[in-house]
């Protein structure tokens, strides 16, 4: 089965007049169609970096990508990305915010407006579609920020540690929202976090990366028993604490 | 936040603001007055002389005559449309020059010298040489005072499109957008703010520009009357000239403040 989205030896450096730093080196990894992949690295490692070149805002200096066996730059795939903020524009409106993807791409009809005043609805924001972001909580800001990614239909979701602006208790129940979101309408997902637990609990495998310039440590297959779905539910299950553990170790261990 | 019954602390602080506020207005009234009742006294118990230094009843007086005959709504007219026009002009240049410098780097490096150069330049300095390329006409009052103002424009708002968040950028370029986008849906946009206050500085320095192009070549404006008036001795003219440019200035500034609030809403 060809990949949903294929890395071959990518490696990336920026270049600055004070020198040339090498943030990653010879990556290499896939993932498959519905599969939610979580990446983990040490701080500064290169993981913003990983990103942006699978969202197609760098270039890669050596290796390729591929989605759905096509090189990105000639796939018509679309990939949604969500960064740590929100970055919700204080100057439109909540609805104008999830619309600016359309917007962009001069589809933004009467069927793709009700369709998105309907995502609002399904997660709660309906009321506050003419709000100001700064009238949302931190956790209904993320929200708003999802259906922005998703109101262009992406083949594949990037989460940069999307969660971590958030409160710890927000930050549970929005990863879990979010999660579920995605798993529901079966997108294929690749979030980088900081936090174990959070990798754990949503994850279908687990992408270690070494400290700069990231290379991949190992990957960690994650499979819960089923009635252990939901992020939340996860972190209650017994398989929990022992893939934290070997986690935990392989970011250790140099 | 609010509750439909307001506590009795509560009343008390809203009652204190309101009080206070009332004060503050009631004292600023009365500074006026009293500036007025004592330049007044002052000169027609002869403490000053009001030939010299007028008074504000011969300042009402010649204001009253002058616009019997109509000349001072000219020469309020004329400076006002001098006034709007070179703001317009400096808003409309400012934005265009810093959307330009922020579509290519390298045209900004190579302008940058220059831009400091001319906006640090006491433009005092170009009025005659104004006259001297454009005449004797309003199109040179204009000019003088575009020159003061376009440059400084141009610099802050370029900075401030070059202080946006990477980030909100990086949200347009992954939605697919072009620097079109970035221009018009973030750069523009979240600049607003920053927009208006070079508008209020502009409105001053255009106000500044205009009178020094009316102090140097023109037959009607309030800076012509000023130097007029101070050549012939008529104070009186003088500092109504002085009070209206006040006016102008402070209306000016709430037009602004107005058209603020509009486009906050
Ligand atoms: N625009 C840039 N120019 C130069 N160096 C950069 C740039 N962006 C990032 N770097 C460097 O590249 C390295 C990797 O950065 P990156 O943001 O990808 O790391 P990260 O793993 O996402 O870090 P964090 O855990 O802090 O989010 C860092 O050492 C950083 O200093
Ligand atoms: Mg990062």
């Amino acid at each position: 089965m060809i990949p949903k989205l294929e890395v071959k030896d990518l490696s990336y450096s920026y270049h600055t007049p004070e020198g040339e730093t090498r943030a990653l080196s010879r990556i290499s990894f896939d993932v498959q169609d519905g599969e939610f992949l979580a990446v983990v690295g040490p701080s500064g490692c290169g993981k913003s970096t990983l990103l942006s070149l699978l969202a197609g805002l760098l270039r890669p200096e050596e290796g390729e990508i591929f989605i759905d066996g096509v090189p990105r730059r000639e796939s018509r795939a679309v990939i949604g990305y969500m960064l740590q903020k929100d970055h919700l524009f204080e100057w439109r409106s909540i609805l104008d915010n999830v619309s600016l993807g359309p917007e962009i791409r001069r589809s933004l009809t009467g069927p793709v407006r009700e369709e998105l005043r309907t995502m609002l609805d399904t997660y709660g924001l309906l009321p506050f579609a003419h709000a100001r972001p700064s009238q949302l909580s931190g956790g209904m800001r993320q929200r708003a920020a999802l259906i922005r990614t998703l109101a262009l239909k992406p083949d594949i979701l990037l989460l940069d540690e999307p969660f971590s602006a958030l409160d710890y208790q927000t930050r549970l129940e929005v990863c879990d929202d979010i999660s579920t979101i995605i798993r529901t309408q079966k997108k294929t997902a690749v979030l980088i976090t900081h936090d174990l637990s959070e990798a754990i609990s949503a994850a279908d495998r687990i992408l270690v990366l070494t400290s700069r310039p990231a290379r991949v440590r190992s990957v960690l297959e994650i499979s819960f028993s089923p009635e252990y779905d939901r992020p939340l539910a996860r972190r209650n299950a017994p398989e929990f604490s022992s893939y934290f553990n070997l986690l935990w170790k392989e970011l250790k261990n140099p | 936040m609010t509750s439909p019954v307001l506590s009795e602390a509560q009343q008390a602080f809203l009652n204190r603001e309101r009080r206070h506020r009332r004060r503050v207005a009631a004292l600023r009234l009365l500074t006026f007055v009293l500036f007025l009742l004592i330049w007044e006294l002052c000169s027609s118990y002869e403490i000053i002389n009001s030939f010299i230094f007028s008074s504000p009843s011969r300042v009402v007086l010649c204001f009253l005559q002058m616009a019997a005959d109509g000349s001072i709504f000219l020469h309020t007219g004329v400076t006002l449309l001098e006034t709007l026009v070179s703001f317009f002009l400096v808003t409309a240049v400012g934005l265009a020059g810093a959307v330009l410098l922020w579509s290519s780097r390298s045209l900004y490096e190579v302008a940058e010298p220059y831009l400091v150069m001319l906006n640090s330049l006491p433009k005092s300095a170009l009025a005659p040489l104004l006259i001297v390329w454009l005449g004797n006409r309003m199109t040179t009052i204009i000019a003088a005072a575009v020159s003061v103002a376009v440059f400084g424009s141009i610099l802050t708002l370029y900075t401030g499109f070059r202080q946006t968040d990477p980030d909100k950028i990086r949200l347009i370029l992954a939605l697919g957008g072009t620097r079109r986008d970035i221009l018009t849906k973030v750069l523009i946009p979240s600049s607003v703010p920053l927009l208006i206050n070079s508008m209020k500085v502009n409105a001053g320095l255009c106000l500044v520009g205009v009178i020094i192009g009316e102090f140097l070549s023109a037959r009607a404006g309030l800076g012509y009357l000023i130097i007029y008036a101070s050549q012939v001795f008529k104070m009186d003219m003088l500092v109504m000239s002085i009070v209206i440019l006040c006016l102008m200035s402070a209306a000016l500034y709430q037009g602004i403040a107005w058209g603020e609030k509009k486009a906050g809403r």
